[in-house]
């Protein structure tokens, strides 16, 4: 407890909800001010721009359409960071695992152009968890029989993904007629995810809900997220309780890493209908402020991945203008650590108690 | 003489020293106890501001400085974060690449792909670089890969020799013991999270006005995050970090030399090499280590004094 | 001494923290050359009032005098330039890093560099001339516990302290070590240091103090002189009642062999021998208590027996069933029960709720388990159960359980353990950190748990603790057990002689 003249600043025992709300509310605002005065500073107009990301987010059904669409893949690789979150595992592979996700889902849907399209679609969604799960499998192994450091074996993953379609889509599965631009061959129809009407909302986002759902009740109702969540809070407990800890690091990563390579066959079949160097910006990353920002629980993920897909549909709009495109990664490093620095400060009570209490008397002495 | 190798060498000492200047930085953070993943992005801001000043100055002597001043203020922000309001190191630090990240593109907008007015180059030492085989590979390079070397031994000495040193080893092991002794832990993780953060700057810096003269966004190419692997290789240690860098440059230059050493992979398989050594490198420090990685014990550990 | 200007005096110390006011207006008077005792209970404020007068707390009211004038440390660094140095109870010294730098932590020397060889002679003059034995190259986690206090005592007097501070120093010590300690601690004394000893132990007071305060709930409840009070006086001040300095328990019938462990041997997490070589057997409805200083065994006997722990030698049955390997798994399946030191460490998780802390051994069978799902309504209906039948007071079953007082955490902890009518108990130091109303509950369960044919595995380094409810008594002391003794023959003398590693 500290005091400051009139003020006595002291430790809450509980965060409120309401309080933890708030505070993320605030920490947005604060970061959406300083984005303005950065934008401000750089001679661009903080109004117009806002304005223009705010337009292509939300101001008609369009505009929707393409949050939601942005906001599918955060959904997946939020939870799939969420879910390694919970007991403690910092899933930073959520980018790679994407990439594998997408890479064996194109794989299945070069190799059986003809299938039926209500076979192929969850094969292929299937396969996108496998390879995603595959890729994070390593990580987890590690992590579990020799306690490397999970974030850096799944972050170098990362960059040999990338390199790995890289080397796919200049090689074996190029696309003659492309003249240049790296790319696969296109998918066929049957490859492809249905979409909402004239919109490029897809239905990847549906999965991305139902997936939600899915990890919402694992970890609330079975006898895993059980595990999970008590791991995550007490290791000293779970050994105590006989929760085998090894084998719940390997499971919740092929967990985590599934997720993520759900994503990856979501873009490639709903979106780019097949397989190129830039399916993802940054979506793995963005996963990991997402999973923060929902405090790493389904609903939260949900909701910030919206929020987040808003700013990066935004950010597209502001291409076409002269404001960089690069103020939206700002905006979002600045709301996380905003946030984070303000859910710590949310813990502390300010209360006004002027002048110092008067001294008692020294009590009488036991005999 | 096998001179393509004596060149590969020396090209891998010019690419590694980057790698030398960001871990030796997160040595002396992790050693206090502090880890910092921002590098990635502080690198950047190191890497632009560096090339802005010189632009607009002329002067390289005015980019490093600058480098040095834009990673020791990102630094203080993440001190700020993690230290004082006590947030969790891995999240403050994956914010402030993100934000480094954007801030670098952001402010360098208008500089991508401008051709530099001048850049570090290479500055043979008389004499020592005749030296056969060691001389063109350690002593024919520019002004601040003589500077990593000094680093290296001044942050080594300033560790395992002085008092200060002695200190900051204290907190990173055990914070509540050193506050005990009036060591103060406050005082020693902002330093050492500044000090890491400038020389994470300064890294970048080193892309943009030394290694690759010029600016473009997302030059550092990951290189933030390997320093992090690596620094766990070097079991935290500053000469571990000059070794390992030498060993990440060799990646690179192989990919480089390829074709002239002999090699004939893919481009891309041959790109993946630093990330997948990185990997083994962190896994065979776990499986020599053993039990205790000779990680600080305190790492990661946010401190507080009235504990209850 | 006395008439002379107290070296130091607390006036009015006021300390509080979320929930709990540790010091509630303290006084205290040091003078130079004085070994004063600070006696009191566990929870009485001994420990947070030195640490106020360290600088590790500020004191929300209330003011410090060094010498006659007031001083306010902001800062542990301030108050050990004033003179002022701590020996705590839990060592404050850094594991990887030699004696003499650990001595030399923190000191101020004109100059930035080292000098590691000086430094190291200054530390070894040092020991010296205290006769502190101790090597100053050695590694901290060479050391044994008596050696670790060395140099804790060696930082302090390093540092030109006049005032020295010992936090019940005697607890992790023999008592030959304690002995020498408190030769020690006369030997500074008539150096003109000025001593504080904090402990709880009566004996300890008589032995060595000149003068007494008695700290009970926060306050300062009375100041003697040697000789002027009893031990029963002194128990008296601190506990507030009348107290039997000497409770038993009562007997009861005994049946089959239900525990028995045979030549088990252990290693301890650094991978030093902890256990070696310890048979016992425990029947139905028998508490068997093993006594011992901390730190020699204790832990891994308690961990081997749950299965928290692999056996280097030797073996753990329960009713007639070996226990392979380290599993908890299997010991809680074979029907073990753990009532663990650090409830809120690994018996009860802090931040979930009492509802699930409550299925943390029954989640995985029926009814609470369905298929690879956790049946809620079942939770639910085994907490409520729970809570109910222990009087345990929750604010809600699925608040998290750190907002609960300690002896309401025992309650749930010992609900949960006892639920399922456990064939073994391993309970350690159970009472730990309870007031009465706590420590009576759990010598009822227990007693419930004996009559219903459990039998009890009772480790504790509180002797008190297992005296009064445990027969019969065996000694840990270096992995081995020394001895066991029949309640009835059990005096603390011989206990100590046992503990310290000498027949008797």
């Amino acid at each position: 407890m500290r005091r400051l003249g009139p003020l006595v600043v002291e430790q809450r025992r509980v965060a409120s909800r309401w309080t933890s709300a708030l505070v993320r509310v605030a920490a947005i605002a604060l970061a959406l001010g300083l984005g303005a005065l950065i934008l401000e500073a750089g001679g661009y107009s903080a109004r117009d721009s806002y304005r223009t990301m705010w337009d292509a987010a939300f101001a008609n059904r369009d505009a929707l359409a393409e949050t939601l669409v942005a906001a599918t893949p955060l959904i997946f690789t939020g939870l799939a960071v969420a879910v390694a979150a919970r007991m403690l595992l910092w899933n930073i592979g959520a980018e790679g695992q994407l990439f594998l996700g997408a890479a064996a889902a194109s794989w299945l849907a070069f190799s059986f152009p003809d299938a039926p399209r209500g076979l192929l679609l969850p094969a292929m969604v299937v396969a996108g968890a496998v390879g995603g799960a595959a890729w994070a499998a390593g990580p987890g192994v590690l992590r579990a029989s020799l306690g490397v450091s999970e974030i850096v074996t799944t972050l170098m993953l990362n960059f040999v993904a990338i390199l790995f379609v890289d080397y796919l889509v200049h090689g074996p599965w190029r696309d003659p007629e492309s003249s240049g631009f790296p790319l696969s061959k296109p998918f066929t129809t049957s490859a492809i995810l249905p979409s909402f009407g004239d919109t490029r909302l897809h239905a990847g986002f549906l999965i991305a809900l139902g997936a939600a759902i899915v990890v919402w009740t694992l970890l609330r109702s079975t006898r895993f997220g059980y595990e999970v969540r008590v791991i995550g809070e007490s290791q000293p407990a779970a050994r105590y309780a006989g929760m085998p800890l090894r084998r719940n690091i390997v499971v919740v990563m092929l967990v985590s890493g599934g997720l993520a390579g759900i994503a990856g066959m979501s873009e490639v079949s709903g979106i780019v209908f097949r397989i190129q160097p830039d399916i993802s910006a940054g979506f793995g990353y963005t996963g990991i402020i997402v999973a923060t920002l929902g405090r790493f629980s389904a609903p939260g993920v949900v909701v910030a991945a919206i929020l987040f897909g808003a700013l990066q549909v935004g950010g597209y709009a502001l291409q076409t203008t002269e404001v960089p495109p690069s103020i939206v990664q700002v905006l979002q490093g600045a709301i996380l650590f905003i946030t984070v620095g303000a859910e710590v400060l949310a813990r502390y009570r300010v209360r006004w108690s002027p002048g110092r209490e008067k001294r008692t008397p020294l009590a009488e002495k036991a005999p | 003489m096998n001179s393509v190798w004596v060149t590969t060498f020396a090209i891998a000492m010019a690419a590694g020293t980057t790698l030398v200047f960001a871990a030796v930085g997160e040595v002396v953070a992790e050693r206090a106890g502090v880890l910092n993943l921002g590098l990635e992005g502080m690198m950047l801001v190191g890497a632009v501001t560096g090339f802005m000043a010189l632009d607009r100055t002329g002067s390289l002597e005015l980019g490093v400085l600058a480098a040095l001043a834009a990673g020791a203020l990102l630094g203080l922000l993440h001190a700020f974060l993690t230290v004082s309001l006590r947030a969790d190191q891995i999240v403050a630090g994956l914010a402030l690449t993100i934000f480094g990240t954007g801030l670098s593109a952001y402010l360098g907008r208008d500089v991508v792909g401008k051709p530099a007015r001048d850049s570090f180059d290479p500055l043979a030492i008389p004499l020592l670089h005749e030296i056969p085989w060691v001389g063109p590979v350690l002593f024919d390079q520019n002004l601040l890969v003589y500077t990593s070397y000094v680093l290296v031994a001044a942050v080594w000495i300033v560790l395992f020799r002085t008092r200060l040193g002695l200190h900051l080893r204290a907190v990173g092991e055990s914070a509540g013991t050193a506050d005990a002794m009036g060591v103060s832990v406050v005082g020693l993780r902002y330093g050492a999270v500044i000090v890491g953060g400038s020389l994470a700057g300064l890294a970048g810096a080193y892309l943009s006005l030394a290694r690759t003269p010029g600016w473009s966004e997302g030059m550092t190419a990951g290189r933030g995050w390997i320093a992090v692997g690596l620094v766990i290789f070097a079991r935290w240690n500053p000469l571990g970090a000059l070794a390992g860098g030498f060993l990440f440059g060799l990646m690179e230059a192989l990919n480089f030399q390829a074709q002239a050493v002999g090699i004939t992979l893919s481009p891309f398989f041959l790109g993946m090499l630093p990330y997948l050594f990185t990997i083994a490198a962190i896994v065979f420090a776990a499986l020599v280590g053993g039990r205790r990685l000779g990680a600080p014990a305190a790492l990661g550990l946010p401190y507080r004094r009235e504990e209850r | 001494m006395s008439g002379t200007t107290p070296l130091v005096q607390l006036r009015g110390i006021v300390k509080r923290f979320p929930g709990l006011v540790a010091n509630d207006g303290v006084d205290l008077e040091l003078h130079a050359g004085e070994v004063h005792a600070l006696l009191g209970e566990n929870g009485a404020g001994k420990t947070t009032l030195m640490n106020v007068l360290t600088g590790l707390y500020r004191p929300d009211e209330g003011e410090i005098l060094l010498d006659g004038r007031p001083v306010a440390f902001r800062a542990p660094r301030q108050a050990i330039e004033a003179g002022i140095g701590m020996v705590h109870q839990h060592f404050r010294l850094v594991d990887s890093l030699t004696v003499a730098e650990n001595v030399l932590l923190g000191s101020r020397s004109p100059r930035v560099w080292v000098g590691r060889r000086a430094g190291i002679r200054q530390v070894a003059e040092l020991a010296e001339r205290y006769r502190l034995q101790v090597h100053p190259e050695a590694r901290i986690w060479q050391l044994s516990v008596g050696e670790q206090q060395r140099v804790e005592i060696l930082k302090a007097l390093y540092r030109g302290a006049r005032l020295l501070i010992l936090d019940e120093p005697s607890a992790v010590l023999t008592p030959q070590e304690a002995d020498a300690l408190w030769d020690t601690v006369r030997e500074m004394a008539s150096r003109g240091e000025a001593i504080v000893v904090i402990t709880h132990k009566l004996d300890e007071v008589q032995a060595v103090a000149d003068r007494i305060t008695v700290l009970r709930r926060g306050r300062n409840v009375g100041v003697a002189v040697r000789g002027e009070l009893d031990s029963r006086a002194l128990a008296l001040l601190m506990v507030g009642r009348d107290v039997s300095l000497a409770t038993r328990p009562e007997p009861l019938e005994h049946g089959e062999v239900v525990l028995r462990i045979r030549g088990a041997s252990a290693r301890s997490d650094r991978g030093l021998p902890a256990l070696a070589d310890v048979t016992l057997d425990v029947q139905a409805g028998q508490v068997f208590g093993i006594a011992g200083v901390a730190g020699n065994g204790q832990r891994e006997l308690a961990e081997v027996v749950t299965g928290l722990r692999p056996l280097e030698a030797g073996s753990v049955e329960v009713a007639g069933r070996p226990l392979h390997g380290a599993s908890a798994r299997a010991a809680i399946d074979a029907g073990v029960a753990h009532i663990p030191e650090d409830r809120l460490g690994s018996g009860l998780v802090a931040g979930l709720s009492a509802t699930d802390n409550a299925i943390l051994k029954a989640y995985r069978r029926p009814p609470v388990s369905r298929g690879p799902l956790v049946d809620r309504r079942a939770s639910r209906a085994l907490t409520e159960q729970l809570l109910a039948a222990f009087e345990v007071s929750a604010v809600s079953p699925d608040a998290p359980v750190r907002l609960m007082s300690g002896g309401n955490l025992q309650r749930l902890l010992l609900a949960r353990e006892t639920a399922e009518r456990p064939k073994v108990i391993v309970a350690v130091h159970p009472t730990r950190g309870l007031d009465v109303g706590g420590t009576e509950t759990v010598r009822r369960v227990l007693r419930e748990q004996q009559e219903a044919g459990a039998a009890i595995l009772l480790i504790s380094e509180d002797l008190d603790e297992v005296l009064a409810l445990a027969d019969p008594v065996g000694v840990l002391h270096d992995g081995r057990l020394a001895g066991v003794l029949p309640r009835e023959r059990c005096d603390v003398e011989e206990l100590g002689l046992l503990m310290g590693g000498a027949t008797p």
